[in-house]
């Protein structure tokens, strides 16, 4: 009820002074004279829809089609996505995402391995944790994960996290890194201890969350914050979707052809990089190289042993590929071309031979020409879309300082 | 430059090499001749549309984007269109559009399947000749409601007729030999393999639950009235695929999938067995955490069997073998399995299949005659009205705010100079050109209806913005 009131008389203020400034013709891109240094967003990001309950629901174009859901072709519904928060818990999700004050070690946001700057993956084939500065290749000081920092475009769609699909929700995949040792060596008592002892988020989390002045901050709301803002990376207004929605000039001949190889029987990307995800979320061993020196990784066979999954990895998205180089479980691969090399080259090729794994059906041996490997790269390209990206905090209510984000600090595309 | 040359090629190709011949509604028809390309014709077509593709020679791959296309051969004194991907083509025709139809086309030599749907609900693939080297045959999959009838199709390293997670169809009256498989049912639901002459291949007819696919069930494959015979082909399937795993000489094959109804078929001449059932084990592939391993609830109707099992071969001897099983079978249950029955059992040598039951006497399949839904899936999804707000949301949302800069200019300076006129700014949409030095081009929308286009622009024109907020505030008051 406090909340309500609170919540409804800062609107109400807010939209006062939004209205002021249209009649005024003043652009609200201006900084709005608001008293509040954190102020939570009334609206949806970009590709939601507020409805009644002031939650925030997903809408796509491809809603509209009624094939079965998310199983590939060209005009065919999205799966299922986790939708529905409000737009105050997505924006205070947004705030702790770029806060190192989640990290044991005070230095550490979601986004330095999960980075606007490089498709919210982080440039590197291994991710760095606990204890390291700087982002991206020059990270360094920290401790070494043994496997690739995914994506967080479209994981709202996923139905299993991590690379060996050990989590079935996003907020267990949340607990992952947040108490991992190597990652962000949090725990949950001091988790909550800091975000309680923090002024600002207690009044953010009030705001978001309905909760009284006598009410603390517990880790289930962190966590739901988090997950909410995560749902909000939504990509799928790329040129392939205006070209799959019908608008056949949004492609270049090159690129189209190259979607054709894409999604041929030779190639058979899609049989697995399923559209409109451009995964189908399953297992699959494919036998990607591991970096110099690094012992081949088992993969899923660790937690689903017995299974023949020795090697096995979930498929990742193919959205903003061309900005999470380098590729694969660990970073085996380091630009397009050398994955597109990988799959072209005879099966199996970079299994150590002391392996036992059975390599999926679908890797063959498409021997495709250079002119249709090239068409291939110009495709993948034309999956890139950031343009709802979500603003990056300047600052974030524990004063820490927020992950660097800069042109400089773009990868260098080998592939452009 | 390059573009110019391209478009000027297409529409001299469209007056000198097609006949357009409009029919009574605004359906045309587009003619292609040996010479011309049928993919310039896709192009033209709009839905709706027929291409007639008359005899000759056609070295290309055929993709068809489009809803509602119906590509049609003319055999012309026993001359057909032929397809030939040499050996270096991917696939010969690949459709995702939904209500398509392939009637009468020779199909060879594509490095991938002789044709594909993918995601592509309410199709027809009729009348073709698929003479194969390829992987499969027709190949429709993720497709929801469709037709598979009067093809023959040889030749073929996996499957001449692959329907992967796909629903409701009918796979009838095709005649499939000389392949790994004839036909192959693979983790769908609701189909009718009817009426299909299925021979000389390593195996007739399998019903498929592959592992490590997003579609976790296969229910309710009926494989009924088809002639199977010979399948004694030494599996041949490239080293490593799903179709390499196949036993050979074997009639009808049911591999984890669940529901399968066998009856009436005539199944003689296959020597390692007429049926058998095997799970995920079985297979040197991956097993699947999410799916259920073993074949349920198969029925085994009464169906004729002769000089079957004979010299089994491959891996049903294998099986035989390791068993330390002398006598062959022609019925074999390699697994575990709850639910099944068999007709006329007392008839039939069988192996493993203690548990089945007797079926009921009486009890057929027949009262249901297809698979196909009585209406077509509808194309767009009618719980999803496209609304103004709702393709504001989906589509301008991406570049647009109301206020402030994003990819595109402000909403709110847009509306200024569209106010009162709706279908200026509809038909800008569809067409628009750079109108500020510090801003990219807007792509067109023209993908959308003059009508969507229009309710859009109404809702950016009256609705977005102000007029909401101000609805809020006043809320807000109260």
């Amino acid at each position: 009820m406090n909340f309500i009131v609170f919540h409804t008389a800062r609107n109400a203020a807010v939209l006062a002074a939004i209205f002021l400034a249209q009649i005024c013709g003043v652009s609200l891109a201006a900084p709005a004279p608001d008293v509040d240094a954190f102020p939570l967003k009334s609206d949806c990001p970009p590709s939601f829809m507020l409805v009644a309950e002031n939650s925030c629901q997903l809408v796509s174009l491809y809603q509209r089609y009624s094939s079965p859901k998310g199983f590939g072709g060209l005009r065919n519904p999205l799966p299922d996505a986790r939708s529905g928060f409000s737009p105050q818990e997505i924006d205070l999700g947004r705030y702790l995402f770029f806060d190192p004050l989640l990290s044991g070690d005070k230095k550490t946001s979601c986004a330095h391995c999960h980075h606007p700057d490089y498709g919210y993956a982080d440039g590197r084939g291994m991710a760095m944790g606990f204890g390291g500065t700087g982002v991206g290749i020059d990270r360094a000081g920290g401790t070494e994960i043994n496997r690739a920092a995914p994506t967080l475009w479209n994981v709202g769609f996923l139905r299993r996290y991590f690379w060996d699909w050990r989590a079935t929700t996003l907020e267990a995949q949340a607990e992952g890194p947040l108490y991992s040792d190597v990652e962000m060596g949090n725990t949950p008592a001091q988790l909550e201890a800091d975000i309680n002892a923090n002024e600002d988020y207690r009044r953010l989390f009030a705001r978001a969350f309905g909760l009284t002045d006598d009410q603390s901050v517990e880790e289930g709301h962190i966590i739901r914050a988090l997950v909410a803002f995560e749902t909000s990376l939504v990509s799928l207004n790329s040129r392939y979707d205006r070209y799959a929605h019908g608008d056949h000039s949004a492609l270049t001949a090159q690129e189209q052809a190259g979607h054709s190889i894409f999604r041929s029987f030779v190639a058979r990307c899609s049989q697995c990089h399923t559209p409109p995800l451009f995964s189908n979320g399953e297992l699959a061993v494919i036998g990607a190289p591991e970096p110099e020196g690094k012992a081949f990784d088992t993969g899923a066979d660790a937690i689903f042993p017995g299974m023949k999954l020795t090697g096995a990895f979930k498929v990742p998205t193919l959205r903003n590929i061309s900005r999470t180089a380098p590729y694969m479980h660990s970073g085996g691969l380091a630009s397009l071309q050398d994955v597109v090399t990988f799959y072209n080259d005879e099966r199996g090729h970079s299994l150590p031979e002391d392996v036992d794994a059975v390599i999926h059906w679908h890797i063959a041996d498409p021997n495709l020409r250079k002119e249709e490997e090239l068409a291939l790269i110009a495709f993948l390209h034309t999956l890139e879309d950031e343009t709802t990206a979500p603003v990056v905090p300047s600052s974030v209510p524990s004063g820490l300082p927020v992950v660097p984000v800069a042109a400089t600090t773009l990868p260098k595309s080998k592939n452009k | 430059m390059k573009k110019v040359i391209f478009a000027v090629l297409i529409s001299i190709t469209a007056i000198v090499g097609s006949t357009q011949l409009w029919a009574a509604t605004s359906a045309k028809v587009i003619a292609v001749r040996d010479g011309d390309s049928i993919q310039n014709a896709i192009r033209e077509a709009s839905p709706g549309d027929t291409i007639l593709v008359y005899p000759g020679l056609y070295k290309e791959t055929v993709y068809i984007d489009k809803n509602d296309i119906t590509i049609r051969g003319v055999v012309e004194a026993g001359k057909w269109p032929v397809m030939d991907g040499e050996d270096v083509l991917n696939d010969g025709i690949l459709v995702a559009g939904h209500g398509v139809t392939v009637d009468r086309f020779v199909i060879r030599r594509f490095k991938g399947n002789g044709i594909m749907t993918q995601g592509a609900n309410n199709y027809k693939i009729i009348n073709n000749i698929v003479e194969g080297d390829s992987v499969y045959g027709i190949f429709p999959q993720f497709s929801n409601n469709g037709l598979v009838a009067d093809n023959v199709i040889w030749n073929v390293h996996d499957a001449a007729i692959y329907l992967g997670m796909c629903q409701n169809a009918d796979v009838v009256r095709n005649d499939t030999f000389g392949s790994v498989m004839g036909i192959e049912i693979e983790n769908s639901t609701n189909i009718l393999v009817e009426n299909n002459t299925v021979h000389d291949n390593s195996s007739g007819i399998q019903v498929t639950l592959l592992q490590g696919l997003p579609v976790k069930t296969a229910n309710n494959t009926i494989v009924r009235r088809n002639f199977i015979s010979d399948n004694n082909v030494p599996n041949f399937a490239p080293a490593g695929s799903a179709a390499a795993a196949t036993p050979a000489g074997t009639g009808v094959v049911v591999f984890a999938a669940d529901s399968t109804t066998i009856e009436g078929n005539i199944i003689t001449g296959n020597d390692s067995a007429a049926i058998i059932m095997i799970d995920h084990d079985s297979s040197p592939n991956m097993r699947d955490p999410e799916m259920d391993p073993t074949p349920d609830d198969t029925k085994i109707y009464d169906n004729v069997y002769w000089n079957n099992a004979n010299k089994p071969f491959g891996a049903v001897k294998d099986f035989l073998d390791t068993a330390k099983l002398k006598e062959a079978a022609e019925i074999i249950l390699a697994t575990q399995s709850k639910g099944g029955c068999i007709a006329n059992r007392s008839s039939v040598r069988e192996l493993g299949t203690q548990d089945f039951d007797e079926c009921p006497a009486g009890a057929t399949s027949l009262d249901v005659t297809t698979m196909q839904l009585a209406e077509p899936v509808p194309e767009n999804n009618e719980q999803t009205q496209l609304n103004g707000e709702f393709a504001y949301q989906a589509i301008c949302a991406g570049c647009h705010i109301y206020d402030g800069r994003m990819v595109g200019p402000p909403m709110r300076v847009i509306q200024a100079i569209y106010r009162g006129r709706p279908e200026a700014m509809a038909e800008w949409i569809a067409n628009p050109t750079r109108k500020r030095e510090d801003y990219p081009e807007m792509p067109p929308q023209n993908y959308l209806s003059e009508k969507d286009r229009l309710e859009v622009a109404n809702y950016i024109l009256n609705v977005l913005g102000k007029p909401r907020k101000l609805r809020e505030a006043r809320e807000d008051k109260e």
